[in-house]
């Protein structure tokens, strides 16, 4: 073993290493965060071969009448193109552009993306998304420059 | 170069590297402290109101059903709704040193768990020279809004002072 591998090293790497594989655990570029969902979609079935923007777009445009009897889509908050800031359904406060080209903290952070999907596709779906559905909506997102 | 050094250097490298990335991907930091997790999590869809408005019991049963907050879903994992409970129930209206808090916790009827905070009647009281017309304001919207009007509320101040009714 090289000298330098020494307990000392590793007391001074180890919290550098272990914020690293946290980061890694969570933080990502939205390319490597829909490269997840690509390799889930594969676990789930074998036949799947790529996500779809245009599906997505269609997903997010899609008006689907809720229980509540209103009509409403992703666009109801989201506004029509995810390049806009959009606005909270009840309580206005304004959300920031969905897009990653005008906003660039977008989908770089796995955990905070499936904790919107999990409450939004519950919100206007009223059912949980399946992983299809969270990559087509994703790479739609990012083919809008 | 001893090992010391070349531990110490790695180790500077790698802190490079971590800081680095991150502002690269531009990812929000993880909030650290249960305070910074509520501001972060609780003001993602309205103002995070200051936990001294409603009773630690309130607090618990708000954040035990977050699926089902005010008709739409909230939900956070186990570890952040813990955290955060801590921090509300720890800053809740019986803890509280204001006499605001105190205020609103005497409005509260003994066996009541109150939700909205907007329904409290020393709230009611403060608010009783609003008229309807002013809730319905584009910039105010509902009275759940606090800082549209009270300029300080995100710092937990709402004296009548720094009330100011957009146009």
């Amino acid at each position: 073993m090289p000298n330098f591998v020494s307990t000392k090293f590793l007391r001074a790497a180890l919290p550098v290493l272990l914020a690293m594989s946290w980061m890694g655990a969570h933080a990502a570029s939205p390319g490597e965060l829909l490269q997840g969902y690509a390799a889930q979609s594969r676990k789930e079935d074998p036949a799947f071969k790529e996500f779809s923007a245009s599906a997505g777009d269609k997903f997010y445009h899609a008006s689907v009448k809720h229980s509540s009897g209103r009509q409403i889509s992703c666009a109801t908050c989201h506004t029509d193109s995810p390049r806009n800031a959009g606005k909270h359904d009840k309580t206005s406060k304004e959300i920031p552009p969905l897009a990653p080209s005008v906003n660039k903290t977008r989908f770089t952070d796995s955990g905070n993306a499936e904790k919107w999907f999990k409450r939004n596709c519950q919100d206007v779906l009223e059912r949980a998304c399946t992983t299809q559905e969270k990559g087509n909506f994703i790479a739609y997102i990012l083919s809008v420059k | 170069m001893r090992s010391s050094q070349f531990s110490a250097a790695c180790g500077a490298f790698l802190s490079m590297y971590v800081l680095a990335a991150a502002a690269q991907t531009g990812t929000p930091q993880a909030p650290s402290g249960p305070a910074a997790m509520w501001k972060a999590e609780c003001a993602s869809c309205h103002m995070a109101y200051p936990p001294g408005l409603l009773p630690e019991r309130s607090w618990r049963k708000m954040m035990a059903e977050l699926d089902q907050h005010f008709g739409q879903n909230a939900s956070l994992d186990a570890a952040a709704t813990k955290a955060i409970l801590g921090y509300l129930a720890e800053n809740s209206a019986e803890r509280g040193t204001s006499r605001r808090s105190a205020r609103f916790l005497g409005a509260v009827p003994a066996n009541a768990i109150p939700l909205r905070i907007t329904a409290n009647a020393h709230f009611v009281r403060e608010h009783r020279e609003v008229t309807p017309d002013v809730w319905k304001l584009p910039k105010v919207g509902s009275p759940a809004n606090c800082n549209a009007c009270h300029s300080d509320a995100e710092e937990g101040s709402f004296s009548g002072r720094n009330v100011k009714i957009p146009r």
